[in-house]
């Protein structure tokens, strides 16, 4: 059962940081990423070219990923998101742009890296082992390395000047424009910490299951779960949405295994059921 | 509100272009290849219209291809297990999905914005696994060797053929996709230009407010988004039936989202948006099959290129359609 809570508890720091991500955007933008997962992916890859590759350390890589997502992120809004949301009737046409970027970085990918799965050299090798817990030690690190990534994240928002910004820009637009905010330099800025965010998880994972062109999709189902469970736009949600869908995942593989493979299957269906009686999540705002 | 002469004229020639000039293109060039591209166009379309008409309501739905898939499920099970005509389960497979979708709308189309967008995505995911788990579908193994629609006769005579008699199936099923899709858009129009059409755009627009003067935003919702999936359950069996097989991974979460990238790019103002955004879309893939891996890559740079250029979508450009309010 140890096993089963820790397991859950690896899932989910990293689950919570791709969340994190995807609810920064969403509550600076307004705009639902669905290239989310095409983002991550590309952080993997990017962390197998320079860890696997070239041989630099494994943080180098990371921060490699981390570094060029934000970059890609600050000109997706720069150029693209931007025009659109100016001058666009309707704001659901930032989602066709989002799933046309989507597309765009799928094939990308697939033309740069190929379809193959691609892993790399265990970071650390070893495995912690006692009478209830069999990990292995990169886990400990990879996990260890997300939660130090998620506190950093939550004390840039809480105590710096661009956090301070951020937030407010989330809790009301026009009102942060009105108090002096630069709205468009701090989305983009926004834009580019959620890409950045989504860099950094892909390149820590690549050392655990490796990456392949084709998860972003399901990648960007889960990181919508996760937001739902928590509620959209709101920082703690998605850290908790993050923790609950891994120790779901994890706990439901243990004990649903007998009856096949419905694991999904059931968290969906809690899932609908949750939102029809808690439509804005655990801690969203009511919409309006 | 009357039609206007011009608006008569051009509904005639479409229907004359549909009907007469394609089959007579297909037929003296030779591309019988098209006429199954052109009923997946007719086909995504109905399924889009009924996508269109919840974002007429407000809602982004993303969980088309669940219904879809459910329609093709129901009408494929009745054809094999129970050997019902193909033509009686057309109608029970809408239903089916009709009275699924209010079960399931009831609690769920309280979410709005991005939530009920999620819960929608999350749908075709239920419904893909779904149909994996439960006994009756087949599993993973899916449906196949569906046959194909028998024959319709009224008073000893016969209207449609025996689809198996006929040299080329896809010609008949062409035919009735177009047919569906013409009666389908026509019944849209009318229902958007009715009087629940300008109720549903008060629900667009606010719907405390629409609330608040006596609409019952409740009933409304359920309505629009039971119809939108009487379309995709339409579609899903009609799709079962030419491709005579049918899988759980037959409609999966990309047809959802294509389903909606159809009517964003024909323009959510138009009613006609859906027809030219899967015609536009799922032709120019077609067409892009030509370049290979390079596909994928060209078809999203011009998704992106259009929506900068046109984010209120291709029919924003004609100039005689009315802008919308």
């Amino acid at each position: 059962m140890i096993q089963v809570v820790v397991n859950g508890l690896y899932l989910g720091a990293q689950y919570a940081l791709i969340a994190l991500g995807l609810t920064l955007i969403f509550a600076l933008m307004n705009v639902l990423n669905f290239a989310h997962g095409q983002m991550y992916v590309l952080g993997g890859f990017i962390a197998y070219v320079v860890y696997g590759q070239l041989g630099l350390p494994f943080i180098v890589a990371v921060a490699a990923s981390g570094v060029t997502l934000a970059v890609i992120g600050a000109l997706i809004e720069l150029l693209l998101f931007r025009t659109v949301v100016k001058r666009s009737l309707r704001e659901e046409s930032t989602m066709l742009l989002a799933a046309g970027v989507a597309f765009f970085f799928d094939a990308v990918i697939l033309l740069l890296f190929g379809e193959k799965q691609r892993g790399v050299p265990k970071i650390i090798n070893g495995v912690f082992v006692s009478d209830v817990l069999i990990v292995p030690y990169d886990r400990i690190l990879v996990a260890g390395l997300a939660l130090v990534a998620i506190a950093a994240f939550m004390a840039l928002m809480q105590y710096t000047k661009p956090g301070r910004a951020m937030r407010a820009l989330a809790q009301d637009r026009v009102a942060a424009q009105l108090m002096g905010v630069n709205v468009d330099r701090y989305s983009m800025i926004g834009f580019a910490f959620g890409a950045m965010l989504a860099g950094v998880v892909g390149g820590l994972l690549v050392a655990i299951t490796g990456v392949n062109s084709g998860i972003g999709g399901p990648i960007s189902i889960k990181a919508f779960m996760m937001v739902m469970i928590g509620g959209a736009g709101v920082v703690g949600g998605a850290i908790a949405g993050g923790f609950i869908l891994g120790m779901l995942e994890s706990v439901g593989l243990s004990v649903l295994h007998a009856y096949g493979d419905i694991t999904y299957l059931v968290i969906f269906a809690a899932l609908m059921v949750f939102l029809a009686i808690r439509p804005n999540g655990l801690m969203g705002k009511p919409w309006g | 509100m009357r039609a206007s002469p011009l608006a008569l004229v051009g509904v005639a020639a479409f229907l004359a272009l549909i009907f007469v000039a394609v089959p007579v293109a297909i037929e003296a060039t030779g591309r019988h290849d098209f006429y199954y591209t052109l009923t997946s166009v007719a086909l995504y379309s109905i399924a889009s219209a009924g996508v269109w008409l919840t974002f007429y309501i407000g809602r982004i739905n993303i969980g088309q291809g669940a219904y879809a898939l459910a329609g093709g499920y129901v009408s494929a099970i009745l054809v094999v297990r129970a050997g019902v005509s193909f033509w009686l389960t057309l109608p029970i497979a809408g239903l089916f999905c009709a009275a699924m979708s209010v079960l399931i709308g009831l609690p769920i189309l309280r979410l709005r914005g991005v939530y009920f967008a999620m819960v929608s995505l999350v749908l075709t995911e239920v419904a893909r696994l779904s149909a994996l788990a439960l006994p009756i579908t087949n599993g993973a193994k899916g449906m196949v060797s569906i046959p194909l629609p028998g024959p319709i006769g009224l008073f000893g005579l016969t209207l449609v053929p025996d689809f198996a008699t006929v040299a080329n199936p896809r010609v008949p099923f062409y035919f009735l996709s177009i047919t569906l899709m013409a009666l389908c858009f026509a019944a849209m129009y009318r229902l958007v230009h009715s009087r629940i059409g300008r109720l549903c755009q008060s629900l667009q627009q606010n719907e405390e407010l629409a609330s608040s003067i006596g609409v019952n935003i409740a009933l409304l919702r359920v309505i629009a988004y039971a119809i939108s999936s009487f379309l995709g359950g339409l579609s899903g069996a009609i799709f079962a039936s030419i491709s005579q097989s049918l899988y759980p991974s037959s409609f999966t979460v990309a047809d959802s989202v294509n389903f909606m990238l159809y009517c964003f790019l024909g323009g959510l103002g138009y009613v006609f948006g859906p027809i030219v955004g899967a015609f536009v879309l799922y032709f120019g893939w077609d067409l892009l099959f030509r370049i290979g891996d390079y596909q994928l890559l060209v078809f999203s740079t011009a998704l992106i290129i259009l929506m900068l250029v046109l984010p209120n979508g291709l029919l924003s450009l004609n100039p005689f359609v009315r802008k919308p309010a």
